[in-house]
């Protein structure tokens, strides 16, 4: 029973987002081929959504350092790769409204079809959920500056790392089941 | 036993009030937020109670037009969503705030200010709701909200995806904290199988709360998108697929059932071993029981779409396991029945209650059991019999348990007694109405009435209008009792007996604690090395096997060398209420499609939740290693 209590209620939510997520990909997968006559999955670029999953799942590598540097009581680089990976966080925000205007000018509208929807709501959910997840990256950067979080407290980037990685977890599902699986599926 | 400091408040920075309307509004006590759930759920259930009222006055006889059909899909619409969302399971928190910190040694819960939190959101998420009646019309489409019908504008259902939405956050974040509250806050030697079957049974539901609300949330957003802002989810024209709506509403909708009984399966299981003088009969049966149902619960949601296309696989196998559920219920009836068998029985009004759901909800499960059988079932599709069915299971259940609670506790929670004569009356009047109204239900329902009908259509003839009638006539039996009801809570709260510190002569460590309760609950964390552990405390065995009581002072909870300890109680905070106005913008912004509105809700809600962050900590920074702040006790033993 030693878990913190944070820790556990950290644990015991990301629980019950996992099912969250996991009710939009069925949705995604039950609507692949309902697309009304419109844009499918053909419209979507492999190579670019790579780059960016890439640069999501390394920022789980500086997540770890960050944490690592705060259990070592090093806030100066502890406050380094929480910057790094708020920053490819962005990067990968940045890539998703690139893409989502592309798709949407090559005729992937949301309210055109199942498909779309599913599509548009599953990743955005997730483009929230990383935009959050920036959000505290950014938080705790300035909360440190301003001597509110302690050397001793990595408690707190733990618990942020905890969300970040469930965060990139759900992406390397989403990012297999909708932008790599169906091109199989649909041939 | 005042020999102890408690500090409570007065830490600059954090609000002070001691009493008056700032004490509650910013209160981060689980017993003065399980009172004001209590509260609230009394004018919710007004409201849903008058909503069943004008329901049954306008099906007392074949084609009246009392009220217009328009007005009569909002009114049971909104009764259905009133009572699920807004009663039981809010009740349900009521007992969980009050009860499981007492219960489990602790001082408070694991997370006081989301605690109140999940409180403020409740209140506003039903008070939204209820504001979609001045705002042209309330949700029409059925609390099971079935798509196309939902989608279409003409059901009103934004108000519907968004308000059980915002009800949904209030619910998970107290299955959040009441889960970390119960794994990690429990007095020392408090074992999971010393724990109360009340604390074992909310632990069971709080899991099931994590894990069914995903699904509905996910089902509420693709609603929202398509009544809002034209998504195509749920539309046949464009490809989408009704069937999936009702996959993710029952996906979450039947553990949703459990999730409404398994706290009066637990309130139960806690009066009948008290009222019978005598141990629960086959403790770890019940606790099992009890997480076997939490776990088949997620298994059997498709018995709810036998008759959509699901195909004869998919109904042979989800029969089965609605058949299979039925038996850890059946077990714990069972247990129910010999804890009273060959027991000193006393029939005060918590333990008439308590029997009324063991046998309401037995009947209840009987016609449960009906439904499984998939030819059955065909024919009871949306009668009546159905409607006959889940309100004795939720009715004859749920509220039959939650009322025991009530009557049980209220001596805990006030200082006094609930007027024993006036319970007596309330009980067999409620009885009776329930009966009458929901009895002749099973047979209008066989005889073809079907539910969500603004009219009674008067070719089912004579007989399906005698049942009608007989219905409403319980009805009016029933706003009687509850009339009765609220004048002895009333009475009793102003002028009730006083009731001591233990009047039923209880077995669980709540009763430990002066009546009302203190802030603190405990002076002094109490050590446990029995299930029952009161009891234990108060009565032993003598050489020949018989229960004497152990002489005052002689037991272990009389120590007082606990003086002068430091409690430390968390602090007052008006961050959870601030924070939580900011759903009313968003709630609204999500209805309208406004983005400022939504803009303006969660930067609101984002600044609420600096202000909470920042808000200075009394007992310092708890990231502090454990044994640098041990104040709190009941955490740190735990550990």
């Amino acid at each position: 029973m030693g878990v913190d209590h944070r820790k556990l209620g950290m644990w015991a939510f990301l629980g019950s987002e996992f099912l969250f997520f996991g009710g939009f990909v069925t949705a995604y997968l039950l609507y692949l081929e309902s697309t009304a006559g419109g844009v499918g999955v053909e419209v979507f670029d492999i190579p670019f959504t790579s780059i960016s999953s890439f640069v999501l799942l390394m920022s789980s590598l500086t997540m770890v350092l960050a944490h690592h540097a705060h259990t070592r009581g090093d806030l100066r680089r502890m406050r380094l790769w929480i910057l790094a990976t708020a920053g490819q966080g962005m990067v990968f925000l940045g890539g998703q409204v690139y893409e989502f205007n592309v798709f949407y000018r090559e005729g992937l509208v949301l309210t055109d079809s199942p498909f779309a929807s599913a599509f548009y709501v599953l990743t955005g959910f997730h483009g929230v959920h990383v935009f959050i997840g920036i959000l505290m990256l950014l938080s705790i950067f300035v909360f440190s500056l301003i001597g509110k979080i302690k050397p001793n407290q990595h408690l707190k980037t733990e618990m942020i790392g905890l969300y970040w990685h469930f965060v990139d977890i759900i992406w390397v599902v989403i990012f297999t089941v909708v932008y790599l699986i169906p091109e199989i599926a649909v041939l | 036993m005042a020999s102890s400091t408690v500090e409570t408040k007065g830490f600059k920075g954090r609000p002070k009030g001691e009493s008056g309307l700032s004490a509650w509004i910013t209160t981060t006590d689980h017993k003065k937020i399980g009172i004001m759930y209590f509260v609230t759920v009394l004018v919710f259930f007004f409201l849903g109670g008058a909503e069943s009222g004008v329901i049954r006055a306008q099906l007392a006889q074949a084609e009246m037009d009392l009220v217009t059909a328009e007005i009569y899909n909002q009114v049971f619409t909104m009764h259905g969503i009133t009572m699920v969302f807004l009663v039981v399971m809010p009740l349900s928190a009521a007992f969980f705030n009050y009860l499981v910190p007492l219960m489990i040694g602790a001082r408070d819960v694991a997370f006081p200010r989301l605690n109140a939190f999940s409180y403020w959101v409740y209140l506003f998420g039903g008070i939204f709701l209820y504001s979609s009646f001045f705002l042209g019309g309330a949700p029409s489409g059925g609390w099971t909200g079935y798509a196309p019908l939902a989608s279409d504008a003409v059901s009103n259902m934004a108000f519907y995806a968004v308000g059980l939405n915002i009800l949904g956050v209030s619910s998970l974040a107290a299955a959040v904290n009441f889960i970390v509250t119960i794994l990690n806050m429990r007095a020392p030697g408090m074992t999971f199988m010393r724990m109360p079957v009340f604390v074992w049974m909310s632990l069971v539901t709080n899991f099931l709360l994590l894990f069914a609300l995903p699904p509905i949330a996910v089902a509420l957003f693709m609603l929202n998108a398509d009544t809002v802002v034209g998504a195509q989810f749920f539309e046949p024209a464009s490809g989408g697929d009704p069937i999936l709506w009702q996959h993710l509403f029952w996906l979450f909708g039947h553990p949703e059932v459990y999730i409404m009984i398994l706290p009066a399966m637990g309130i139960v299981s806690e009066i009948l071993p008290t009222g019978s003088r005598k141990p629960l009969f086959g403790y770890a049966a019940v606790v099992f029981a009890g997480a076997a149902i939490g776990f088949i619960g997620f298994g059997v949601w498709a018995h709810h779409m036998f008759t959509s296309a699901i195909g004869p696989v998919a109904r042979s196998a989800f029969a089965l396991t609605t058949m299979f559920i039925a038996v850890p219920t059946g077990i714990k009836i069972f247990n129910w029945v010999f804890t009273m068998w060959g027991g000193k029985l006393r029939f005060h009004t918590p333990m008439l209650f308590s029997i009324g759901f063991v046998s309401m909800f037995t009947i209840g499960g009987l016609s449960g059991v009906t439904h499984a059988i998939v030819p059955h079932n065909a024919q009871q599709h949306d009668t009546y019999y159905v409607v006959a069915h889940f309100h004795y299971v939720l009715f004859g259940g749920a509220l039959f348990g939650l009322i025991a609670g009530i009557y049980y506790w209220f001596p805990k929670v006030t200082g006094k007694l609930m007027d024993e004569k006036l319970g007596k009356v309330h009980f067999w009047t409620w009885l009776l109405g329930f009966n009458l109204t929901f009895g002749p239900m099973h047979m209008s329902g066989l005889l073809g009435q079907p539910r969500r009908t603004a009219v009674l259509p008067g070719e089912l003839g004579g007989t399906v209008e005698l049942y009608n009638l007989l219905s409403t006539l319980g009805v009016v039996v029933l706003i009687g009792s509850a009339l009765v009801f609220l004048f002895n809570l009333i009475r009793s709260i102003k002028a009730g007996q006083a009731a001591g510190d233990d009047p039923w002569d209880a077995r669980t460590l709540e009763w430990i604690t002066p009546s009302p309760t203190p802030s603190h609950n405990f002076d002094a964390i109490p050590t446990v090395t029995h299930r029952d552990e009161f009891w234990h405390r108060k009565y032993a065995e003598d050489d020949a096997g018989k229960v004497v009581r152990v002489p005052a002072g002689a037991s272990e909870d009389h120590d007082t060398d606990h003086e002068g300890e430091h409690i430390h109680m968390p602090d007052p905070s008006y961050w959870p209420l601030v924070q939580t106005l900011g759903v009313f913008p968003l709630g609204y912004g999500l209805v309208y499609l406004n983005f400022w509105l939504i803009g303006i809700g969660v930067l609101w809600m984002v600044i609420g939740l600096y202000g909470w962050i920042i808000e200075p900590l009394a007992e310092g920074d708890d990231d502090e290693p454990e044994d640098a702040h041990t104040p709190t006790g009941a955490a740190a033993a735990a550990h």
